[in-house]
């Protein structure tokens, strides 16, 4: 079996599973985020009254932090009224960051575990060789009245990433580069494995920035096997308790995938279509507006720690914008803390509190219409970000700060060299 | 459930995302029907105000791709689509949409097949998919989904359990 079919077979109290069969599973976590106060309404009208374990669910306010309206602030009345109500031994308010940051910081996901959240990108935990997945606001609700919730076990096709990245390819490169030969509905249903060199070698930030969009593909999950990297981070993260699956050296996997990373260069996602990935020079002259980093994907210390180095002693130019938005608090504080803040600021960059902010086109920065943005988020569908024909390229946070600084798409390898220099 | 819904076509292409179905920019909003005013409002504002009550949607492949936002189903309810068909969906949405208790078949490629406002039948019991002029062999529901449309939605599923629950 693999790994993934153990973590499912595990939770469903079963000693095997294979792809396609229908288990209930028992969850280990259910996160719900600020735009599901529709969970609890679903949960009341089933009949709920008290969740199934109050130590084992959490909502994380990020997409609506802080509130950027009346509506929302009243969902969020109801949301913390709800976590009272039910004793929550976790809650993470609008001062706490994206859910997908702020769950590894608390220490609440970790190796071989199933986690459900309100969020498509829950895939990310993949990167701690936990299930995570992504469900809507009822299926949330019929885990906090049981317990459980009905899964199909996924095929599962592997990613194999070899070899070294070259300078200037980060993990944001090579996951778009990934989801253009692989497209927009290469994984529906799917779980994705990411193996290989590169990946066994890679990060936890890294691999978060991965497996978080595994769901661009249709994913269900996503997973990588943990290494030490990982080990270490749930460790100082305060996890004891935990169990390592391994896949069976005679798994096999739906479909195999190869991509030399070494070979690889600076991508960007080309407006409308996350899979219309092209090199970045395709874009280069693209007149940008706005530069964005932040989100699940590209908010993370190394994030703002790369973007510094490049606008260090730079300015952006006047009539644009540099927009900073920390993946979580605890980014933040650690960006203050190595001046990578202070050196984003004095380039002209306007940080913003931590959380979803404008990359799901709720506030903090939306597009007008006829607007260029390039961004280190996940989405570029039409729309996303503010005006339908506002135009999103996707990119690693280096390409957003060397193209920003320039005005324009920008490569950013001559950048990193000299910022390394 | 009807077994067999019965309604006009209203045509979209593939890989139709949830922020097109419901822009994020109106995520705060919980009632329904100040939902459906929005539905497929990334596409076209005007479509909510216009769409033929039990509307058959007919779209291609990879239909509810992106967030996992319920309010897409939920609009998409609300404005009155009676059911879904696409050449596959993305999974969250899927279930949101079986779990309201609105139904999806996946058909092979009905794109050009099946023009704008012309009548559909399906039967969500066989798969199977009808215009005037044509028979499409869609794939069968699995049977969870069937228990959840049977007992429509998966909300008066759980409170059956419950009730069930409490009183065995």
């Amino acid at each position: 079996m693999h790994a993934i079919e153990k973590i499912m077979a595990h939770h469903a109290g079963l000693e095997t599973v294979k792809s396609g069969q229908i288990v209930t599973a028992k969850v280990d976590f259910a996160e719900i985020n600020d735009l599901y106060l529709q969970t609890i309404y679903s949960f009341k009208e089933m009949g709920g009254t008290r969740v199934w374990d109050n130590t084992k669910c959490a909502f994380v306010f990020d997409h609506f932090a802080p509130t950027p309206d009346v509506q929302s602030a009243q969902n969020h009345k109801e949301m913390r009224a709800f976590a009272k109500a039910n004793h929550f031994k976790h809650h993470f308010d609008v001062d706490s960051g994206v859910c997908h940051q702020v769950m590894p910081e608390a220490g609440l996901v970790y190796p071989g575990m199933l986690l459900i959240a309100t969020d498509s990108h829950t895939t990310t935990h993949g990167a701690f060789g936990a299930m995570g997945t992504g469900v809507g606001a009822t299926d949330m609700a019929t885990i906090l009245l049981t317990g459980e919730l009905w899964l199909r076990v996924p095929e599962v096709i592997a990613v194999r990433l070899n070899g070294t990245a070259p300078l200037g390819v980060a993990p944001k490169d090579v996951i778009l580069t990934v989801l253009g030969t692989l497209h927009a509905d290469g994984a529906v249903y799917q779980a994705i494995d990411f193996i290989g060199d590169y990946v066994d070698h890679l990060g936890v930030a890294g691999r978060m920035t991965i497996c978080n969009m595994a769901v661009e593909a249709g994913a269900k999950t996503a997973y990588m096997q943990p290494n030490q990297a990982v080990l270490d981070y749930v460790a100082a993260h305060g996890v004891v308790d935990y169990h390592v699956e391994t896949t069976d050296p005679d798994f096999q996997y739906a479909q195999t995938l190869t991509f030399d990373v070494s070979q690889m260069q600076p991508v960007i996602a080309f407006p409308g279509h996350v899979d219309d990935v092209r090199p970045v020079a395709a874009g280069t002259g693209v007149k940008v507006d706005q530069g964005y980093i932040g989100s699940c994907t590209g908010g993370r210390l190394a994030d703002l720690e790369i973007a510094a180095k490049i606008v260090a002693g730079r300015h952006i130019p006047e009539y644009k914008r540099l927009l900073v938005v920390p993946a979580s608090q605890a980014v933040l504080q650690a960006g203050i803390q190595a001046g990578y803040i202070q050196t984003l600021m004095a380039a002209g960059a306007t940080v913003t509190a931590p959380g979803c902010g404008a990359c799901l086109g709720v506030h903090q920065g939306i597009l007008a219409s006829g607007e260029t943005c390039i961004s280190s988020t996940n989405r570029n569908f039409p729309g996303r970000m503010g005006a339908v024909d506002a135009d999103i390229y996707l990119a690693s946070p280096a390409t957003v700060a060397a193209s920003i600084i320039a005005g324009q798409i920008m490569d950013p390898r001559a950048a990193i060299l000299e910022a390394i220099k | 459930m009807k077994q067999t819904v019965v309604g006009p076509a209203f045509v979209l292409g593939d890989n139709i995302d949830t922020d097109q179905i419901f822009p994020g920019h109106y995520l705060a909003l919980v009632d329904p029907q100040a939902i459906a005013q929005h539905c497929l409002a990334g596409i076209d504002p005007q479509i909510a105000g216009h769409f033929p009550s039990g509307g058959i949607i007919v779209a291609g492949r990879n239909f509810g791709c992106g967030s996992s936002r319920e309010h897409a189903a939920i609009a998409l309810q609300g404005m009155g689509a009676g059911a879904i068909i696409a050449e596959s969906f993305a999974r969250i949405f899927y279930r949101n949409a079986i779990n309201l208790g609105l139904p999806l078949l996946v058909c092979p490629p009905l794109h050009g097949a099946i023009v704008a406002h012309e009548t559909v039948q399906l039967d969500l019991l066989s798969g199977i998919v009808k215009t005037a002029e044509h028979t499409w062999q869609g794939e069968q529901l699995s049977g969870i989904a069937v228990d959840i449309l049977q007992a429509g939605g998966i909300k008066p599923l759980m409170r059956q359990r419950l009730h069930q629950g409490v009183s065995g």
